[in-house]
């Protein structure tokens, strides 16, 4: 599948922004087997005073820009080329969660993909008892990794509701758990604690969906802005799955990976500083067009 | 594996030691055999080889008096005392230091310990204790008596901590970097990986000069069998080595006859090569080394300004940090200066809200960026924190052997990682031996909380069983041995009595290689009880010394020239806080004058319902000023603000205005609640009021003309001329009362000239002649703006290439528009012009210098 992704953040403050830096996280990854960038180009108006792209411990494309004098209207704008492969796992050849749990300290392992990373809590997700123990209730014995990914996130998906406004891009994942709702930042930050609690490393995924939906089928929740899923690690067979508990299913070839990381700490697409003392206003547009049906 | 077997072998060996001593503990055959040691080693004088027959009658006093003194010092049985050896003789390297402190009276000994605290507190040294709901500051906990190690046994230890920095090195440098150790399965990856001090930003970003670890602590203690071992290494920013320093100077004033002579070695020399090790990882020599601080709310802020200054390095906020294409800068009055080294005192996490803790207020945005780009250096690097874990000394013997080729020459404490199935099953068949807490835990082991299982008992609150918690949990637990620490003598109740110690011994990287502070710092236990070490628990603190066979050299005079210049740009954070200390200062001064003027109208009228005083209160009433409290509660507020905007720059503060700050502000608090109306309150802000001119004098007097200065004394002065102006527009305004005219020349303090010039006539005219036009007259507004005009001058870039800044420009035009004036015409409205003019003033220098 070939899509056509164009993306425009425009931030407005109401007095100049002085000293800013950002750090912007916006470009689809080049996942080998998963996911190709065939074009890409981020633009940024007005012009930084500093401009350095990079990559981050976890490999994502990340853009630091620096203004030093202030500046009142910033518009970030994204025009990208992807190709998509990933399909859906279709076997389980995971393990049950004490042979997980073995699987895991055998790894001996600290890179970007080591499941080490994602198991315990991070700056955004901390773990709860009320959480774990909701994870519990829904697990039966036996169970694969994936069938309680899978069991998990729909019941998530259950007993949620999607509510843009009930929540702010700092509401604390047991602040959401509590009041049932939320976007799709909330599911993914509660289903990461959910399975961490239980002993499933998992992280989070930011990225984007196709937003007109294949023939037939409903349209997605969260495709007119940049959405977020959770990725579990389901042992050394089936590796990394990315599951989206906003809309329940195993990701395929709708989704487009930006980046990853533990939480949405480490992937926001918008990391900033600045000193302002007024308010700010901010806009997100987002196309994504395929290319190909598919 | 056989290394891990090594370690549990060890850890079997302790184990069986323990019993061993416990068997010595039961009965009172321990306490016999100490209660004989006390007797030779009285007998003993120094150099008393000779037999009793042989001895002088003042040697064999001499002799009793130690042995009286010492007859209650009973240390424990099974356990090491510093004071007396294995065979209960005491140590030869206490018996000079014994002998003194006997041949002194208790008053003499009580007056000694009295100077050493009294120098503290002059100092301004202290510690915060924090409680459940406050934080408070207490005197610094001296504990008099040094502990004495004789220098051959200091050179061990020293050797062992050298060889175990390096190692930290090593270790750290892989952690950062290859992650060998990881995948050859020497530390197990979730050890890493979950520990929040890994900071994974900094993966693969190798500092400048190739090391990451400058500047470590280690808390030492000695084992019953009388060997030294590590409790715990402090890698991320240790603390206390500037309290070190300040015990030392206590200790040597409560010892004043006795340490020059006492062999001890000096702590200056250690500084030194540290500091000029600092100066050599700059990154060309006009660039700058700074210490980081996460500020005032910081429990060891103290100890920041002390080294800040002993040093002559800038003590910096992450606010006075920023970084452009790479490089990071100080950005002070005079523009942004660049900055290669900096002594770091902050949590790493802290340090760079960009790409660590997003809530950090502390850090410096772009700070990672600098250390990327290579041209920083941070002491130490950030992340170093991740050595800290005590699961880290589970596998740092083994690693030592695999890195290094050799075992640690000083063992640390025994630790298992329950995360492994043979450790964790050792752990739970011994939990009455061990110490079972949070394996991610940078505290020193005998830092207990509530989670921490000790004896084969939970702390705090209970959970079912330590065995099923261990099962669990395993993973984020360990076991540690729990160790019996020696004891030293402290003073107690007017005798020596043995409580238990740690050491913390620090470790500077230069040039030849790790150099060990030659002493420390020692907790002192204030109970029997070790787990009371901690400061926060009630425990004390002793200087360490460190005593040879030879006489100690003097230092040798400074024979380089001074490297660096003190006057370096002044950090704008530390402007601005000058500044404003400078205008709170005497805003509350103005304060107090309107306050008294009006309470001596009480006094003489007792009638607060007559005309002026109602009017009076009713303009007060429009900045918020409440004249109907005796010392009105917005005085205490800005006394308050003055102490907050000090206490952001206490190291460019000295310690008598510090002092003379606080002593004000107390005082105005005490006065708040004891002060009556009317003539009661008169005389208590009469006493203020000389306080505050105390506060001036100081910093009039005694403050280096430095730009700090230059920043203080224009906040005082546009406050001045500012409060001024508003008093004037409303008391010399035509709908004012009867007898404003008397109350501005009161508010002004020229009464006595007012009277002379004019003989008692007075009229607006006269009053604004003197009080605002008049440039000899130190409270008139001409005056301040001439002095305004005079520092404005002097500030950098105040004129560039011929041309005047335009905070320049605008104080030159305000200062001409008010010196052209007649009295005649300055009326309210051209009063309140001036005003408005002056607050420009204040807005453009915030502009150009404080932001």
């Amino acid at each position: 599948m070939h899509y056509d992704l164009r993306l425009e953040i425009s931030y407005s403050y109401d007095s100049p922004a002085s000293n800013g830096r950002h750090l912007l996280r916006l470009m689809p990854l080049a996942l080998p087997g998963e996911q190709t960038l065939l074009d890409g180009a981020l633009t940024i108006s007005p012009r930084p005073d500093e401009r350095h792209d990079r990559r981050d411990f976890f490999g994502n494309p990340t853009t630091e820009i620096v203004f030093r004098q202030p500046v009142k209207d910033l518009v970030l704008s994204l025009r990208a080329r992807v190709r998509r492969m990933a399909l859906a796992p279709s076997l389980d050849l995971s393990p049950d969660l004490d042979r997980l749990a073995r699987d895991l300290a055998s790894i001996d392992a600290l890179g970007p993909d080591a499941p080490h990373h994602f198991r315990a809590a991070s700056p955004r997700v901390a773990l709860s008892p009320k959480m774990t123990a909701y994870a519990r209730d829904q697990l039966a014995p036996g169970m694969t990794a994936l069938q309680i990914v899978t069991r998990i996130g729909r019941a998530l998906h259950r007993d949620m509701r999607f509510e843009a406004g009930a929540t702010d891009v700092n509401t604390p994942p047991l602040a959401a758990f509590t009041a049932r709702r939320g976007v799709c930042q909330d599911y993914s930050h509660i289903m990461i604690a959910c399975l961490r609690g239980v002993g499933i490393p998992a992280g989070y995924v930011s990225g984007f969906l196709r937003t007109i939906p294949p023939d037939g089928q409903p349209r997605l929740e969260g495709a007119d802005a940049m959405h977020a899923w959770v990725r579990a690690w389901c042992g050394p067979d089936n590796g990394w799955v990315q599951y989206d508990p906003t809309n329940d299913l195993l990701v395929g070839a709708d989704h487009i990976v930006t980046a990853l990381g533990r939480d949405y700490a480490d992937v926001a697409p918008v990391r900033g500083v600045l000193r302002t003392a007024g308010g700010q206003d901010s806009e997100q547009k987002v196309d994504v067009l395929p290319l190909q049906p598919n | 594996m056989t290394e891990k077997r090594e370690e549990k072998t060890r850890g079997a060996g302790l184990d069986d030691q323990r019993r061993a001593t416990g068997t010595q503990g039961i009965g009172a055959q321990g306490t016999g055999a100490q209660g004989i040691g006390a007797q030779p080693t009285g007998a003993k004088a120094p150099g008393a080889q000779a037999t009793g027959a042989q001895a002088t009658a003042a040697e064999r006093q001499m002799a009793q008096r130690l042995a009286d003194m010492l007859a209650g010092y009973e240390a424990r049985p099974g356990i090491a005392d510093e004071l007396r050896g294995p065979d209960g003789e005491m140590r030869p390297v206490w018996q000079q230091f014994m002998c003194n402190l006997a041949r002194q009276s208790p008053e003499a000994i009580s007056d000694a310990f009295g100077r050493g605290d009294k120098y503290l507190r002059d100092a301004g040294v202290f510690f915060r204790h924090y409680s459940e709901d406050a934080s408070t500051e207490r005197d610094w906990p001296l504990s008099h008596v040094p502990v004495l190690i004789d220098a051959d046994e200091w050179a061990g230890i020293e050797a062992g901590l050298a060889q175990r920095a390096d190692l930290l090195e090593r270790v750290m440098a892989d952690l950062y970097g290859p992650g060998d150790l990881v995948k050859s399965g020497q530390l197990p990856a979730a050890l890493v990986a979950q520990n929040p001090e890994w900071l994974h930003p900094l993966v693969g970003i190798t500092p400048p000069g190739g090391h990451f670890l400058h500047f470590l602590a280690f808390e030492i203690g000695r084992s019953p069998d009388g060997t030294w071992f590590v409790l715990g290494d402090r890698t991320q920013a240790p603390s206390g080595a500037g309290f070190a320093l300040e015990n030392r100077v206590a200790t040597s004033r409560v010892f004043s006859d006795f340490y020059p002579r006492a062999r001890v070695e000096r702590l200056a020399p250690f500084f030194r090569t540290f500091r000029d090790a600092l100066s050599d990882l700059r990154l060309g020599h006009d660039s700058r080394i700074g210490i980081l601080t996460p500020g005032q709310h910081n429990d060891t802020y103290f100890e920041h300004i002390y080294i800040a200054r002993y040093l002559g390095i800038p003590l910096l906020e992450g606010e006075d940090l920023t970084v452009e294409d790479g490089q990071a800068m100080i950005r002070t009055v005079d523009g942004p200066r660049p900055i290669s080294v900096l002594w770091r005192r902050l949590d790493g996490h802290m340090a760079d809200p960009l790409e660590l803790d997003e809530g950090s207020r502390l850090g410096t945005p772009g700070l990672i960026g600098a250390l990327r780009s290579g041209q920083l250096t941070l002491v130490n690097a950030l992340g170093s924190g991740v050595l800290e874990s005590r699961a880290m000394l589970a596998f740092l013997p083994a690693i030592a052997r695999s890195l290094l080729g050799e075992p640690l020459r000083l063992p640390n404490i025994a630790t298992w990682w329950c995360g492994a199935e043979a450790e964790r099953a050792y752990v739970s068949a011994h939990t009455d031996q061990m110490m079972i807490g949070p394996a991610l835990s940078t505290t020193l082991p005998f830092e207990i909380d509530a989670t921490t299982v000790l004896g084969g008992r939970f702390r705090g609150t209970a959970r079912p069983s330590i065995d099923a918690w261990i099962k669990a949990e395993g993973a984020q637990l360990v076991g540690q041995e729990a160790v019996t620490l020696s004891t030293t003598p402290a003073w107690v109740d007017g005798g020596l009595q043995p409580r238990p110690m740690t050491v913390r011994v620090f470790a500077a990287r230069t040039a030849q290689g790790w150099r060990i502070m030659p002493g420390g710092y020692a907790r002192i236990g204030r109970t029997e009880d070790a787990t009371a070490l901690a400061m926060q628990r009630g425990g004390s603190v002793a200087d360490v010394w460190i005593v040879g066979d030879s006489p100690v050299a003097a230092p040798p005079p400074a024979t380089s020239a001074p490297q660096r210049s003190r006057s370096g740009a002044l950090p704008s954070r530390a402007a601005d806080n000058l500044f404003w200390l400078g205008r709170y200062v005497e805003r509350a001064e103005a304060t107090i004058r309107l306050v008294r003027a009006y309470q001596l109208r009480l006094a003489e009228t007792g009638s607060p319902d007559d005309a002026l005083p109602a009017w009076l209160r009713a303009q007060a009433e429009t900045i918020g000023l409440d004249l109907s409290q005796p010392v009105p509660e917005a005085l205490n507020g800005l006394l308050s603000a003055a102490i907050t905007c000090a206490s952001k720059v206490r190291d460019r503060f000295s310690v008598d205005g510090w002092r003379a700050l606080q002593d004000l502000a107390d005082s105005a608090r005490r006065m708040r609640r004891s002060a009556g109306a009317g003539d009661d309150a008169a005389q208590a802000l009469g006493v203020l009021l000389r306080k505050i001119t105390g506060f001036s004098g100081l910093v009039h007097e005694n403050m280096y003309r430095s730009s700090g200065w230059r920043f203080l004394t224009l906040g005082r002065s546009l406050e001045r001329a500012e409060q001024m102006a508003a008093y004037l527009a409303w008391l010399t305004a035509p709908d004012a009362p009867e007898g404003c005219l008397g109350i501005a020349v009161e508010i002004g303090d020229s009464v006595m000239t007012h009277q002379r010039r004019y003989r008692g006539s007075s009229n607006p005219v006269t009053v604004l002649d003197l009080l605002a036009l008049d440039d000899r007259n130190p409270r008139s507004i001409l005056f301040q703006l001439d002095d305004i005009r005079d520092q404005t001058d002097r500030l950098p870039g105040a004129l560039r290439n011929g041309q005047r800044s335009d905070l320049s420009r605008a104080v030159l035009r305000l200062h001409t528009d008010l010196a052209i004036c007649t009295p005649a015409e300055l009326d309210p409205d051209r009063l309140h012009a001036l005003r408005g003019g002056l607050g420009n003033l204040s807005s453009l220098l915030h502009a150009a210098y404080l932001s």
